[in-house]
């Protein structure tokens, strides 16, 4: 008979929060022993009958209590510090991460890697490189769980959230949907596939399908009408999108906010939120006209002209 | 010999004055908190949408929501009127302030219900003929003012039947120097009814007119 | 006639609060506390039965690893089913319902609450909402989880949510007048005597805990309001579509949820002070810190709602002043502990059905509070959140803490509510079955948690189905624990032997009175001069 206590641990913020696992079984053990023993031997030497000496004596009672409330939050306070410091490591993601976008919707999880491809339950992924998720919902809020890590973090339809992780072992570790969305959120599971690095590169070359997620989003980008004021010559005064993504672009109202994939989303579905500077607030809104892999894939094209210039005569 | 008035559980006529005051002072206490959640929802949204708010904020009746206040707090200074005529035993006095409130309050339903006719003809309404549809998130502010309006209406229509029971109480003779808690408690509540719309007016009314 | 009589202008009856009166209308449109604590009593069980139900539906779906007993909806909607009757009409009214509306007046020398028959509307509108959820259930269900997170919730289930929630919403309000009449009960009506610093550890419970029913309540009935409008009129401020936030549900729901779980503890706790000085025949060490950790639970309580919510896309820092707050939070509650053990030290104890009840209560309101501390620590609640280990941590309080007392408090106070004594050899058997059945269904679920299975599913990976079998079989041995108070404590009705006034010896204004109490509750209003729990100094 198996009987698991440990899940594999995998990532490289594994270690770090079983280590706290264990000191707080530890403490918690500590912590029954001192009150369980206490209880024990006062319910057998003072059971009711036995003689013994019950005479109470002067205790310094309030001596006592403040001692094991301070002894209490001090352990407390110890323990939250750790907690604390460990969890803003997980999230943090670093800068050097790559980045994956996970489309979560009933019941399904959708990988889209740059390179183009796409992946429907599974999670390909090389050990020993940071690791970071964009994650997206298409309708509900699910979230994205993968226990040989020891990271979640929810999906919420409207935003974007994000979650990182840096594998350590190859192998195939459980993916679940750990947010309950309806019927089938115990079927909305997969398997996350930590390869070696070079394992990863041939899988990548092998699963390329030749269009990577930029291409796709160059093409969206055309289909949708996007390039009719954003590009070229045109009579519509829209921003120009190249050199645009990561850098700060002043608002209408003043503010100033960086073009990142959060902004990029609000433009295309609520453009008349943050208006930049100088332009007219004419930009329709793309509301249930794009999917959020759509999204995804209009974002990696807006990040691949982030080195290009402007082509044509606009400015 | 005990009062009519008093009941078996208390052991004084004061006693249980005291008992009922705070009680009625903590049941408002939960109103408040009731209409916690909708002050809670309006600050973050209009903390995240400042300008879909002000936008927005410039559709409501200013001229509805302001005779609406002054009725309301007219009225609060009536209801007080019939509580301090009962305090010296002038029954039939309170009764008449009693009843001008009810009309004031009367007065605030019809404002009210000519205003929401005037929105729906305007199409003021959240949903798919939304008239600021263009304004993302103006259908926000106009669900709040909606939910909140309405919510506050129906507290006036309870203290309209409040209002009611106490002045027919009060035309029975059945209040005195020494006994009309009821007619406190109705006065406490008005107050209440009052004080959720003097936040209510600035928050829907005046946001941002004056610019 | 006595002096109270004539105060009274009547003449109390000389049968009790059950033989002085008869027939159906008799009991519904009563305005008697103790007959209104009978009344939910049996409303309460029903909602339990019904739960209960639900939850072995569960367990038998989850002894094997594939989805094969239910249908995936189905087995949504019973969890769905046993969260919401659990928590609304079984755990929140239980121990002030019916504990609470019997034992409060009579502890504070009082002839009823202040407000008796906004009591009975009390238990009206729980009747209502009772039957507004049973009619939810039984038109379809709702499969939204007892939580009702948005936007599933309110846009995507094709269940019957308004409905229940509308239940839910009557039944709060069940609460609100129940806390209110505690709190000017407590207030007003104590007997001559009685100081703040002299009642009965159970007074200062019951007190916070109302502090929470009066001022958390609200605002669930506001955001099951939001949740509903939303949900009928398709428009509403948690849509995404139009700029809404579905994390501003939950930020509205937890700020109630969370103060809620202190309504359940708090009346469970103050049993316990009850029975621990009662069994140990002295008083309860360190009073005041007891009395005042109560009140801290309940303010505190307030402040932790984002624990429910670290990995919702909340800030990391906001995180970590939730976390602060539930570690504080967790202080009190660890004070009272220490107090109840430090009771027991130089007392005289005896091991009666209440007290072995208490014991286990210690045990596992211990665990199930220190496996809170892990949800706390921020960096491993990320790991542990929406996992079988925050299953397992809540059912250890809620069921290992609260239903524990509330049958230790109804072994307790049932010579004085029924007047017969309920057969003391099968008492002890069913805690003790109770306490085993109970750690071996919920203990495995701590580990399964921490393997990483999630809640709310039905099929599970294989690896899990060893802990699973075991937990269905503690679930098992539970059912047995707790049928068998059913059967002897109705049998004890009739043929158990006859109590005094003050069976155990204990102190307290509710044992000067005769078991079943007069009408209207005392001959002559006691007055006080005493401490709580002054029993005479223990010398052999």
């Amino acid at each position: 008979m198996n009987f698991p206590l440990f899940p594999p641990a995998a990532s490289t913020i594994a270690p770090q929060t079983d280590l706290l696992f264990i000191v707080l079984v530890a403490v918690s053990a500590l912590v029954l022993a001192v009150i369980f023993i206490p209880t024990i031997y006062f319910l057998i030497k003072y059971r009711r009958g036995r003689r013994v000496d019950r005479r109470m004596p002067e205790l310094p009672s309030f001596k006592i209590e403040v001692t094991w409330t301070l002894i209490t939050l001090v352990i407390f306070l110890g323990l939250y510090a750790w907690a604390s410091e460990v969890y803003l490591k997980i999230e943090t993601p670093p800068a050097d991460a790559l980045e994956l976008n996970v489309v979560g919707k009933q019941w399904m999880w959708k990988i889209e890697h740059p390179e183009g491809i796409s992946e429907i339950d599974q999670l390909h992924i090389p050990i020993g490189q940071n690791v970071k998720l964009i994650l997206a919902s298409q309708d509900v809020i699910h979230s994205f769980f993968i226990p040989a890590f020891r990271v979640k973090e929810d999906v919420v339809p409207g935003r974007y959230t994000t979650e990182w992780f840096c594998a350590t072992e190859p192998g195939t570790y459980h993916l679940f949907c750990s947010q309950y969305c309806g019927a089938n959120h115990a079927q909305m599971i997969g398997q996350v596939i930590a390869m070696d690095p070079a394992a990863y590169q041939r899988w990548l070359t092998q699963k390329s399908p030749g269009v990577t997620l930029a291409q796709r989003g160059a093409k969206l980008f055309r289909d949708l009408g996007c390039s009719g004021c954003h590009m070229g010559n045109s009579i519509v005064h829209a921003p120009r999108l190249e050199g645009l993504y990561g850098k700060p672009v002043p608002l209408a109202n003043g503010q100033v906010v960086v073009a990142d994939d959060t902004y990029i989303r609000d433009c295309i579905l609520t453009p008349q939120l943050r208006v930049p500077g100088g332009y007219p607030p004419v930009m329709p809104t793309f509301q249930g006209h794009v999917t959020e892999d759509e999204l995804f894939q209009l974002t990696a094209y807006i990040k691949s002209l982030a080195t290009a210039t402007v082509e044509g005569g606009q400015p | 010999m005990r009062h009519a008035a008093l009941k078996v559980q208390f052991d004084s006529l004061e006693q249980q004055h005291e008992a009922s005051r705070l009680g009625l002072w903590l049941f408002l206490a939960t109103e408040y908190l009731f209409f916690g959640g909708l002050f809670l929802a309006y600050t973050v949204y209009h903390l995240l949408y400042p300008q879909a708010f002000a936008e927005a904020g410039k559709h409501t009746n200013l001229l509805c929501g302001s005779i609406n206040a002054a009725l309301l707090l007219t009225s609060g200074l009536t209801m007080s009127l019939g509580v301090a005529a009962i305090r010296r035993g002038a029954s039939d006095i309170s009764a008449l302030w009693i009843g001008l409130t009810i009309l004031l309050a009367l007065a605030f339903l019809g404002v009210k219900g000519a205003e929401y006719a005037d929105d729906i003809h305007k199409h003021l309404v959240p949903g798919s003929a939304f008239a600021l549809s263009q304004v993302p998130s103006a259908q926000i502010f106009f669900y709040l003012y909606w939910l909140m309006t309405a919510l506050h209406a129906l507290h006036v229509i309870a203290g309209v039947g409040f209002m009611l029971i106490v002045l027919w109480l009060a035309k029975r003779g059945k209040f005195s120097p020494q006994y009309h808690s009821p007619v406190e408690f109705a006065g406490i509540y008005w107050g209440f009814v009052d004080v959720i719309w003097i936040f209510l007016y600035p928050l829907l009314y005046l946001l941002d007119r004056h610019t | 006639m006595n002096a109270l009589q004539e105060k009274l202008a009547v003449e109390i009856p000389a049968e009790d609060y059950l033989h002085c009166e008869h027939g159906l209308k008799s009991w519904l449109l009563t305005k008697d506390h103790k007959r209104i604590g009978l009344l939910y009593l049996f409303s309460i069980l029903f909602f339990f039965a019904l739960a209960a139900f639900a939850a072995a539906m569960m367990r038998a779906e989850l002894l094997t690893p594939k989805g094969d007993l239910l249908i995936p909806t189905d087995y949504n909607k019973m969890f769905t089913m046993h969260g919401v009757l659990m928590v609304w009409f079984f755990l929140i009214p239980s121990i002030p319902g019916v504990l609470g509306n019997f034992i409060l007046p009579l502890m504070l020398g009082a002839r009823d609450l202040a407000f008796p028959r906004l009591n009975l509307l009390s238990w009206y509108l729980f009747i209502i909402g009772g039957f507004m959820a049973l009619h939810a259930i039984v038109i379809g269900g709702v499969d939204t989880g007892w939580t009702f997170y948005t936007p599933y919730s309110t846009t995507y289930s094709n269940t019957h949510v308004v409905e229940m929630a509308a239940g839910v919403f009557v039944a709060g309000f069940s609460s609100i007048l129940t806390g209110l009449n505690f709190i000017i009960t407590i207030h007003k009506m104590r007997a001559p005597g009685l100081t703040w610093f002299r009642l009965p550890l159970f007074v200062w419970s019951m007190y916070s805990t109302s502090l929470i029913l009066v001022l958390a309540t609200p605002v669930l009935a506001m955001t099951l309001t939001l949740m509903a409008v939303e949900r009928i009129w398709h428009v509403g401020i948690f849509n995404p579509a139009l700029g809404g936030d579905p994390v501003l549900f939950q930020h509205l729901f937890w700020f109630y949820s969370h103060p809620a779980v202190y309504i359940m503890i708090l009346p469970g706790m103050g049993v316990a002070s009850e029975i621990v000085t009662c069994f140990s025949r002295k008083k309860i060490f360190g009073y005041e810190f007891v009395a005042f950790s109560s009140i801290a639970i309940a303010l505190l309580g307030f402040l932790v709602w984002g624990h429910h919510m670290f990995v919702s896309s909340m800030s990391a820092y906001a995180g970590a002043v939730f976390s602060l707050m539930s570690f504080l939070v967790a202080v009190p509650s660890a004070i009272k502990v220490f107090n109840w053990t430090m009771t027991l030290y130089k007392g005289s104890i005896s091991l009666d059905t209440p007290m072995i009840y208490l014991l286990g209560f210690i045990a596992l309101f211990a665990i199930g509070g220190l496996t809170g501390i892990f949800l706390a620590c921020l960096a491993e609640d990320v790991h542990l959140h929406d996992t079988y280990f925050v299953i397992a941590h809540f059912h250890y309080i809620m069921v290992g803490g609260m239903v524990t007392t509330f049958m230790a408090g109804l072994h307790y106070w049932w010579p004085k509510i029924t007047g017969r004594m309920y057969p003391e050899k099968l008492g002890q058997l069913a805690a003790l079955i109770l306490f085993g059945g109970f750690n071996l269904t919920f203990f495995p679920q701590y580990i399964l948690g921490f393997l990483g299975m999630p809640r709310r599913y039905h099929a599970y990976p294989p690896e899990f189905q060893i802990y699973n079998v075991l937990s269905t079989a503690g679930a098992s041995i539970l059912a047995i624990g707790y049928l068998m108070p059913a059967f002897y404590l109705v049998w004890s009705l009739r043929n158990g032997k006859r109590a005094g006034p003050n069976p155990w010896g204990a102190t307290g204004l509710e044992w000067k009175t005769s078991s079943p109490p007069p009408k209207h509750n005392f001959h002559e209003t006691p007055v006080v001069t005493e401490d709580a729990y002054n029993y005479p100094p223990l010398i052999d």
